[in-house]
């Protein structure tokens, strides 16, 4: 399951999670992004006893986008215990994502 | 488990080809870790004969919708490395899989070429992108240079100058080397500014963000430009270690050396796309599916031992 994130739920959802959470940070127009989406549905689905997994969509919810100098997309950060533990920017295939989870 | 064709790349010449190997059975499987490849980065597409326009994505998630429904089997990560065996291939995957072939196709595209100057790495998604349309919208009523002559920098600046409050296209060379139809439409957006016979040297920032840049020689009177993105647009250079570690010639360029008919000089290696020298300077969606589609059936007439 893909956690719908917003500026008002990042905090509860993401910041206070007892299990790290993947954020795929997008935007409709960004071509690339519309690629990563359905890998990270499937990253969901896989790891779903491990982390959780949510997608924030920077145009309408840019303080959080601004709050980690998001300038960049597809990003995709992982939190743990409400801090940023790792990034990718820019495409990656599914295994590079499946490193980033690993290596927490 | 032992396949007649791995195909190498999930761009269009990648895609084409599992479509022709699907048609003509060829037991096959695409191993690319980029779906769509290089077209995924267009915002728009107007020269693909069938579409006046579409965008890089809905062509690419077209092909691929084309490539499953035909029966073509997609794994979607990295090849890392391929031994050459007696009659077939050995390849291993990003995830450790090993994967037998009888034959290959490469069609690995190109990877976006870096400029290689200060700050480029460390701005990177903090200002220094290699995608207009994807990070543009962070620019709304900014600065923005875009770095290029090609065709895709003169779109990156034209997609740019619609979000942008100002856009320096910055080239080395002179003229443009873009398509008139672009190089047309570039000269009425007021917006735009080129400056010519010029490199960008250093990316200056807060630490945080761009803040500027360093030309190699002033431009109005000053070296340094204030902007709050750069836009990186200055080409591909071709994926094609694999195909060297396997013995296949390269051109002076490092793109793979095909025949007409997409064959290398080692037997069972096929190229196709970006990645090979068969269509010159021409790197478009439609030249790559041309060769993807000759690549697979060189491989059909292969592996039937026609020709031999």
């Amino acid at each position: 399951m893909i956690v719908e994130l917003t500026d008002q739920n990042f905090e509860t959802e993401v910041l206070q999670s007892r299990i790290p959470v993947l954020v795929d940070f997008w935007a409709p127009w960004c071509g690339p992004c519309q690629m990563v989406g359905p890998v990270i549905e499937e990253l969901a689905t896989e790891y779903q006893d491990k982390i959780k997994v949510g997608k924030l969509n920077v145009d309408e919810n840019p303080q959080t986008a601004v709050k980690y100098g998001v300038m960049g997309i597809p990003t995709v950060i992982l939190f743990k215990e409400g801090k940023e533990v790792a990034r990718k920017i820019g495409l990656e295939g599914k295994e590079g994502y499946v490193k980033l989870i690993s290596n927490f | 488990m032992l396949y007649d064709l791995i195909i190498i790349g999930a761009g269009p010449a990648g895609l084409t080809a599992s479509i022709y190997a699907s048609r003509y059975q060829i037991k096959h499987l695409l191993i690319g870790s980029q779906l769509g490849g290089t077209m995924v980065w267009a915002s728009m597409i107007e020269n693909y004969p069938g579409f006046d326009l579409i965008t890089g994505v809905d062509l690419a998630q077209k092909m691929v919708a084309q490539v499953k429904k035909l029966g073509g089997e997609i794994k979607n990560t990295s090849v890392l490395e391929i031994k050459k065996k007696q009659d077939s291939f050995e390849l291993r995957t990003e995830d450790d899989e090993f994967y037998e072939t009888k034959a290959l196709i490469i069609a690995t595209g190109t990877q976006r070429q870096k400029l290689n100057i200060p700050g480029e790495a460390k701005y990177l998604g903090k200002g220094v992108s290699y995608c207009s349309t994807c990070d543009g919208a962070f620019f709304k009523e900014k600065t923005v240079a875009v770095v290029g002559g090609s065709n895709a920098a003169v779109t990156s600046a034209l997609h740019l100058a619609g979000l942008a409050q100002k856009v320096y296209l910055i080239y080395r060379r002179r003229p443009l080397r873009a398509d008139p139809i672009w190089v047309e439409r570039l000269e009425k957006e007021p917006k735009i500014e080129v400056i010519y016979e010029t490199n960008v040297v250093e990316i200056l920032g807060d630490e945080q963000k761009v803040s500027g840049i360093k030309l190699d020689k002033p431009y109005q009177d000053n070296q340094q430009l204030f902007v709050d993105g750069l836009f990186i647009e200055i080409g591909g250079k071709p994926g094609s270690e694999l195909a060297q570690s396997l013995g296949v010639d390269l051109d002076e360029k490092g793109f793979i050396k095909v025949k007409p008919e997409m064959s290398t000089n080692v037997a069972g290696i096929f190229a196709a796309g970006d990645v090979a020298n068969a269509s010159g300077e021409l790197q478009q969606v439609i030249t790559a599916a041309a060769e993807g589609a000759l690549a697979s059936n060189s491989v059909y007439r292969y592996l039937k031992g026609v020709g031999k």
